[in-house]
């Protein structure tokens, strides 16, 4: 009997707990990717001012709301432009910035092999 | 052929960093946003500033009016300083003025708007500023010109003399 009850008590705090904690990761997450638009070089989840506050509790709501991270991402994005996202998507104003790492690992790969083989 | 390449790519190398960070050097750091958005105006609940009644923001906003939206607050400096260009728009009663109460004191408020005059045709709230953010706005003073529910210009600070000719020759 005493283990029933542990065992319905465990199962009854347990999901909701952990739910309560994924939300909370995930306001984590999403606010670090999100810029302070009237801060310098602060995201929304290291900022304490009205504008961050106010876009933490509309992250808390949207999550609430059961809205997936992409589409939250979105939607501020509709608002406030590409800008506000840390992550920048791939397009014609961030190429060189996705493109050229790869680019200089290629070119250093070839460098690797090049002398590689002179030497064989 | 080794000696040749080496040098070569770093030159390359270089070469590629300089004109990037070249370039970086141009841009503006200064974030500016964009002010002549078509955006559509948003939907949202809210509370009626004098009432306390809930309200639906279509009823707010019909077509074929223009609406000057404001955010202001009693703790903003700024928009005590723009108070008296709202009230002059308004004595011409060509644009209904709309005021968002952001994160403030009601009580202080109310002061506010019996010291320095009441210009708004309705006023709503907006209590923990998520209303502010479905607007895309950055924070208080804020103003949106508003026309057949789409938001034609945005002013983003307080409101001087000659942004109250530029609404003035939008509304015409």
């Amino acid at each position: 009997m005493k283990i029933l009850t542990i065992t319905l008590i465990i199962f009854l705090i347990f999901p909701s707990s952990y739910l309560k904690a994924d939300n909370q990761d995930k306001l984590n997450k999403i606010t670090k990717n999100l810029r302070c638009l009237i801060c310098q070089g602060q995201s929304v989840y290291d900022s304490d001012s009205e504008f961050a506050n106010s876009m933490k509790t509309l992250v808390e709501k949207k999550l609430d709301e059961g809205l997936p991270e992409d589409q939250i991402y979105e939607y501020f994005k509709n608002k406030y432009g590409e800008w506000i996202l840390y992550n920048p998507q791939l397009n014609k104003n961030t190429y060189i910035l996705w493109l050229l790492p790869l680019f200089l690992f290629l070119i250093g790969g070839a460098i690797i092999i090049k002398s590689f083989i002179i030497k064989k | 052929m080794k000696n040749k390449i080496l040098p070569f790519s770093v030159i390359i190398f270089f070469g590629m960093i300089f004109f990037i960070f070249y370039k970086g050097l141009e841009d503006s750091k200064i974030y500016t946003p964009n002010v002549n958005t078509k955006n559509e105006i948003p939907v949202f609940n809210t509370k009626d500033f004098f009432s306390g009644e809930n309200m639906k923001s279509s009823s707010i906003f019909e077509l074929d009016e223009i609406y000057l939206l404001n955010i202001w607050s009693s703790w903003c400096i700024p928009c005590r300083q723009e108070h008296p260009f709202l009230m002059n728009l308004n004595s011409d009663n060509t644009v209904n003025i709309i005021g968002m109460n952001y994160k403030d004191n009601l009580k202080n408020a109310k002061n506010f708007l019996e010291e320095l005059g009441d210009p708004y045709k309705e006023i709503f709230t907006d209590v923990d500023g998520t209303i502010a953010i479905e607007w895309g706005a950055y924070g208080v003073p804020e103003s949106y010109l508003i026309y057949n529910n789409k938001i034609i210009k945005k002013y983003i600070g307080p409101l001087n003399q000659k942004f109250i000719n530029e609404i003035k020759l939008l509304i015409k």
